[in-house]
């Protein structure tokens, strides 16, 4: 008999409604009139929201994830990239990305949608040159890209004025491009609003994670990777951020009637960075052993919006801001404010930031102990994964280590993976139970 | 006097330890050439930049995932061994992430009195980034002039441009004196040279490059006339042994794009009344590194006037295995040479360079070169 009782989300399907119709509406957008543009999770996507309603977006990371998931697409893509010239060490998203523009394949189906223009940020070293690769092969389409790389945020560091000045700079900067690039006139009204739905989507995907310090844990990675998507498509998106709001409200429910994700949770652990996305079976074979993974630093913090406070040693929800914005240039301090907090940027700086953070959750979650991905295929998450593993470890939580890769399959061997978890499973002295 | 250049090449640690015990003052450590020396120099304190040694080594891996760079694991290797334990700091300008890692580590594990992460902006093109970076070096200003117990005035600031130009330019006339068609030095002293500059007092080594260029260089003949001219860029190198074996196959290497050669000291320090906006519009404006050459690519138009005006044959493209950014830049980089009539050869370094390996792919280069001479 199983420990807890567990129930299926209910939300789960609009969460897959909602996937469907950003990638439906992207590919759809020149049928009726509308722009098509591309960009990174990260980028101020509440910006080209100011051009219009009927303004759609394809960001990347979770482009290529989707491509990564489907192996035989994935793997001719990336022989695509390859045989284009391009290193098969570098982002497997980006190979991904670039393989579909090469093949002229949309991963849902169809010939690749070229876009109207590129909208992106950067503070990974190939956030921008991504793109840049991306304008050369689709023949030159603009390309506007923001730069974050400032330095850290409270508490690991100071978000000066000049700091705030030079982002916010270049997104009013970038708004003038769009209107030149596009021929439209820019609604700030339209901009405001996308902001707010920003900062609700983040802000609230970080209270749902929050619930997973309930024992038993209501949601499992595995299932978060299906939710937390959304904010990577569109987090200025009013369906997105109402969709987070219902979302509370069930994992909220789930937790004062005690439902479980995982109904015979004996142990919690976390992972870190992308997960292979072509073998997240990985995580149900934790839960042979009533082991949940309750989500990681990457589920948590790559969009939703947290505060860190050393005194406490928490990570907490970051509060939404007092007020709206009135004004563009309000609106575009208040975003480039908000994001800069944003937990996934503060590794970029130091690797001892993340470590504090990660041994926080392993605190505040109840770990029993922590995975680690140690990713080829993003040099960017994996930025001072190695020194984590080491600070984890003094703080006195084991750690179990696999090499693989996000979006190359190549690269990712399961049954070896699934060998590690058993020998990291007899560490934490769990046995696998009955489901 | 031009041998001296390989002396300090060698002994770099050497070096720094005399310069403090003859000067009493403070040596920084630093992972990369977008740290604004001039204010370091204002202070009185020598840069040294931080490279590896090119020597196996097995300290780095509990610190360092495999899939970064083998230089940045190098440079760290050399702190976790303690090679560089007469730093006073250590500082890094923000660029790539794998060199990022080399600092936050070795600052983590072995860290000095003193260190600092300059958020060096990465949209050069961008205007904003000019005002930008200026207000970060007069927080860094503040901080070095905390660290020292002196104010750093505006004279002292000029001192350090006056240094840095100086270097600049006399590096620059080194390496023109290696457009002639015989040139008077092999690329392998061209290297010493230019590495050397990134640790050696400015002063000094302004004036051993100056007294080359006046005293030695001229009616030197090293038999270089007839020999297949290359150009090396790529990420970094310091690679003494892979130059040397290049040349040794009957080429001369005459310029270069590495921060570790003519990226390091093109461009000048315009003066200008506000000191901290002039040196920041000059690391700005200097050629790019591929972390910051986006959207538009500045750095092709760049190598293809190296490579026209020192009238190179062929081009060797080096990247450290795992270097994102200049893989990234690779593809681009090779159609553009080609479509100047400059072959390229890649090849990719590691710590420790399979020379064999490589002699025969750089033979079988030249020997396609000679074959478009011939046809």
């Amino acid at each position: 008999m199983a420990k807890y009782p567990t129930e299926i989300l209910l939300s789960w399907s609009k969460a897959k409604e909602i996937r469907e119709t950003y990638y439906k509406n992207y590919a759809a957008a020149h049928d009726k009139g509308g722009i098509r543009w591309v960009g990174g999770a990260w980028t101020f996507d509440a910006v080209p929201a100011g051009l219009g309603a009927d303004v759609y977006s394809l960001t990347s990371e979770p482009y290529g994830a989707s491509c990564a998931f489907n192996k035989d697409f994935s793997t001719r893509a990336m022989e695509a990239a390859e045989t284009a010239g391009y290193a098969r060490d570098l982002c497997a998203y980006m190979r991904n990305y670039w393989g579909s523009i090469l093949m002229d394949e949309y991963a849902f189906g169809g010939p690749f949608p070229k876009p109207d223009f590129i909208w992106q940020d950067h503070i990974c070293c190939s956030h921008a040159k991504w793109y840049q690769v991306v304008s050369e092969l689709e023949g030159g389409i603009p390309m506007f890209c923001v730069d974050v790389a400032v330095g850290p945020a409270e508490p690991f560091g100071t978000l000066t004025e000049a700091k705030i000045d030079y982002v916010a700079g270049q997104i009013l900067d970038g708004i003038q491009w769009l209107e030149k690039t596009t021929g439209r006139t820019y609604d700030d009204e339209l901009f405001i609003e996308a902001c707010w739905n920003d900062f609700r989507s983040t802000s609230k995907w970080a209270q749902v994670c929050e619930l997973n310090k309930a024992v038993p844990a209501p949601l499992d990675e595995k299932t978060m990777y299906s939710l937390y998507v959304l904010a990577t498509l569109q987090k200025s998106w009013g369906v997105v951020a109402d969709y987070y709001d219902e979302l509370y409200d069930e994992v909220k429910d789930r937790v004062e009637r005690g439902i479980a994700a995982v109904p015979n949770e004996q142990a919690r652990v976390m992972s870190d960075t992308q997960p292979p996305w072509s073998a997240l079976k990985l995580f149900r074979y934790l839960e042979q052993y009533g082991v949940v993974s309750v989500g990681s630093l990457y589920t948590f913090g790559l969009e939703g919006m947290w505060d860190f406070d050393p005194a406490s040693g928490d990570l907490v929800p970051r509060p939404m801001p007092s007020k709206k914005p009135t004004t563009r240039e309000e609106a575009a301090r208040e975003l480039v404010r908000w994001h800069l907090h944003k937990p996934e940027y503060q590794h970029f700086y130091d690797c001892d930031y993340k470590s504090q953070m990660m041994i926080a959750m392993c605190k505040n979650y109840g770990l029993s102990g922590v995975m680690l991905h140690y990713n080829r295929g993003c040099e960017g998450l994996s930025l001072g994964i190695a020194e984590n593993r080491l600070a984890i470890q003094e703080a006195g939580y084991p750690v179990m280590t696999f090499e693989g890769n996000m979006g190359d399959e190549r690269e990712f061997d399961l049954g070896r993976t699934m060998q590690r978890v058993d020998a990291f499973m007899e560490t934490l002295g769990v046995k696998k139970v009955a489901a | 006097m031009i041998e001296m250049f390989e002396e300090w090449y060698k002994s770099r640690h050497d070096y720094a330890n005399q310069w403090k015990d003859k000067t009493g003052g403070k040596v920084m450590g630093f992972f990369c050439t977008y740290v604004p020396e001039e204010i370091l120099l204002a202070a009185n304190v020598l840069p040294v930049r931080i490279l590896g040694s090119h020597e196996p080594q097995n300290v780095t891996e509990p610190h360092i995932f495999g899939m970064y760079c083998p230089f940045c694991r190098d440079c760290l290797a050399q702190g976790l061994l303690g090679r560089y334990d007469y730093l006073d700091g250590m500082m890094i300008a923000q660029s790539c992430l794998h060199i990022r890692q080399a600092f936050t580590s070795w600052k983590k594990h072995m860290p000095p009195e003193f260190t600092y992460y300059l958020p060096m902006p990465h949209q050069v093109q961008s205007p904003r980034s000019i005002p930008f970076l200026r207000s970060e070096l007069e927080t860094f200003k503040s901080a070095v002039e905390q660290r020292v117990g002196k104010q750093i005035t505006d004279a002292d600031l000029d001192r350090g441009i006056e240094l840095m130009n100086a270097s600049r330019q006399a590096m620059r006339d080194l390496y023109d004196t290696r457009k002639a068609s015989n040139p008077p030095m092999t690329g392998l002293e061209a290297m010493y040279a230019a590495v050397s500059n990134q640790w050696i007092d400015k002063a000094e080594h302004t004036a051993v490059v100056r007294d080359v260029i006046q005293k030695e260089l001229p009616g030197r003949d090293l038999g270089l006339e007839g020999k297949t001219r290359l150009m090396i860029l790529g990420s970094e190198d310091d690679d003494t042994a892979f130059v040397n074996m290049v040349e040794g196959c009957g080429s001369v290497i005459v310029t270069d794009d590495h921060c570790t050669g003519s990226r390091y000291f093109w461009n000048q320090v315009e003066p200008e009344e506000d000191r901290l906006l002039a040196i920041a519009k000059r690391y700005i404006n200097r050629p790019a590194c591929p972390t910051k050459d986006w959207p538009q690519r500045t750095r092709l138009d760049h190598v293809r006037m190296l490579a026209k005006q020192w009238d190179v044959a062929g081009a060797i493209i080096i990247q450290q295995k795992f270097c994102d950014p200049h893989e990234l830049d690779i593809p681009e980089q090779r159609k553009s040479l080609d479509g100047i009539g400059v072959p390229t050869l890649f090849l990719e370094l590691d710590v420790t360079v399979p020379v064999g390996q490589f002699k025969i792919r750089v033979e079988a280069f030249l020997e396609m070169l000679a074959e478009d001479d011939l046809f």
